[in-house]
């Protein structure tokens, strides 16, 4: 913390700031939940690709056909990168103190979880809906 | 975003060493963080050996004598040296704690004493306070209300007093505070664990009734949030309170009041 002796502003100012954003509460309670979820849709996810080792091409487009599995699938991607970009934010804003730097990596973050997620849904909806 | 220089100040040299043992049988090695804002100097460790027969069993009774028999220059602040007034708060043997509840017997091998963490430092062992009392002046540490003033006491159930128990005892040393990385580096907008500890003491009183508006003033990302639950509060209190909790009743009452 950088010594605040040379500034003419009172402490008070300084620690009072820009007062309290009155939000954020959404975000913890955002990551706890999609933490809970993640739970049974990764024990799901990890026995699922287990089952598959050594599986060819064919049989784990069968599997991912079944209503069930892409259900899952879809879950499990939306829910990671949701959880995956509220979780990154959370480090960016511990560690990142330029505050242009700070937005346009929170900003990128967010982007790419984004469209990974939407990446994977396609894929599990062409497979699913494809021939 | 990346500092390629480190602050100034950062370094840290050796410094002297006094040999005021003279062959003492219970001698013991203090090194002691030393930095004069005078000198325009790097700050330095400097070393005394001691005899420990000569004063008491805690660290605070060998710094004082040290400062009154071997080096007056020797700066760090103490009062009441049993553990109530949370002046002689230092970083000992790579913990925070009191100075005077630290046995030396404890301490294996030297003994090192640098000022609390992250702190700016005024000099020596006495670190720039200013701004983690404004943060604790802006949490309103005193109770409000609403309603009229009463003719006598404010009553409060024995359960209800109940609640401050684990709060009250705070000693605002803020060991806590300068332990939490997330304080080290957000220390500007979060308010730490020793302040968020009192916002909870108030926001728990049955007496007070703005029990909403505290709430409101700590919703924030950074006020609040920056709390990553690492304990290192809850193991630094010398009091052995554990702000931590405290901090998850805040984060609970959140969630609570949606």
């Amino acid at each position: 913390m950088a010594s605040n002796s040379k500034t003419l502003r009172s402490p008070l100012q300084i620690a009072r700031g820009l007062g309290s954003a009155k939000h954020g509460t959404e975000h913890w309670w955002h990551q706890r939940v999609t933490a809970i979820a993640l739970v049974p849709l990764t024990v799901w996810f990890v026995f699922g690709v287990i089952r598959h080792l050594g599986a060819d091409h064919a049989a784990f487009v069968a599997w991912m056909k079944s209503p069930f599995s892409a259900l899952m699938m879809v879950l499990t991607a939306v829910v990671t990168f949701h959880h995956a970009q509220s979780g990154l934010q959370v480090v960016i804003e511990d560690y990142v103190h330029n505050e242009l730097a700070k937005i346009l990596s929170i900003l990128a973050v967010k982007f790419l979880c984004f469209a990974l997620a939407a990446a994977c849904v396609i894929a599990v909806l062409k497979i699913s809906f494809g021939a | 975003m990346v500092e390629f220089n480190l602050p100034a100040n950062s370094k840290v040299g050796v410094g002297k060493t006094i040999n005021a043992a003279n062959g003492a049988k219970r001698a013991k090695t203090f090194k002691i963080y030393r930095w004069s804002p005078d000198d325009g100097q790097n700050p330095r460790v400097d070393t005394y050996v001691v005899d420990l027969d000569k004063f008491g069993p805690m660290i605070l009774d060998a710094i004082i004598y040290i400062k009154n028999n071997i080096d007056s220059t020797l700066t760090f602040r103490r009062s009441c040296r049993e553990g109530i007034c949370g002046s002689c708060a230092m970083n000992i043997d790579g913990t925070n704690t009191l100075a005077c509840l630290k046995a030396i017997e404890d301490v294996k091998g030297d003994v090192k004493i640098y000022p609390l963490p992250h702190m700016p430092v005024v000099k020596d062992l006495v670190p720039d306070l200013k701004h983690i009392y404004a943060q604790l002046a802006s949490i309103k540490p005193w109770l409000q209300s609403q309603s009229p003033a009463p003719s006598r006491e404010r009553l409060q159930s024995p359960e209800d007093r109940a609640k401050l128990d684990g709060l009250y005892e705070c000693i605002l040393c803020f060991c806590c505070s300068t332990s939490c990385p997330s304080y080290w580096w957000n220390g500007d907008r979060y308010l730490g664990p020793s302040i968020l500890l009192q916002a909870y003491r108030w926001i728990v009183d049955s007496r007070d009734e703005m029990t909403g508006e505290r709430l409101d003033n700590l919703e924030d990302p950074f006020r609040l949030y920056r709390c990553h639950t690492i304990m290192n509060c809850t193991k630094a209190c010398p009091k052995g309170l554990n702000p931590a909790k405290a901090i998850a009743e805040i984060k609970k009452l959140m969630v609570v009041r949606r």
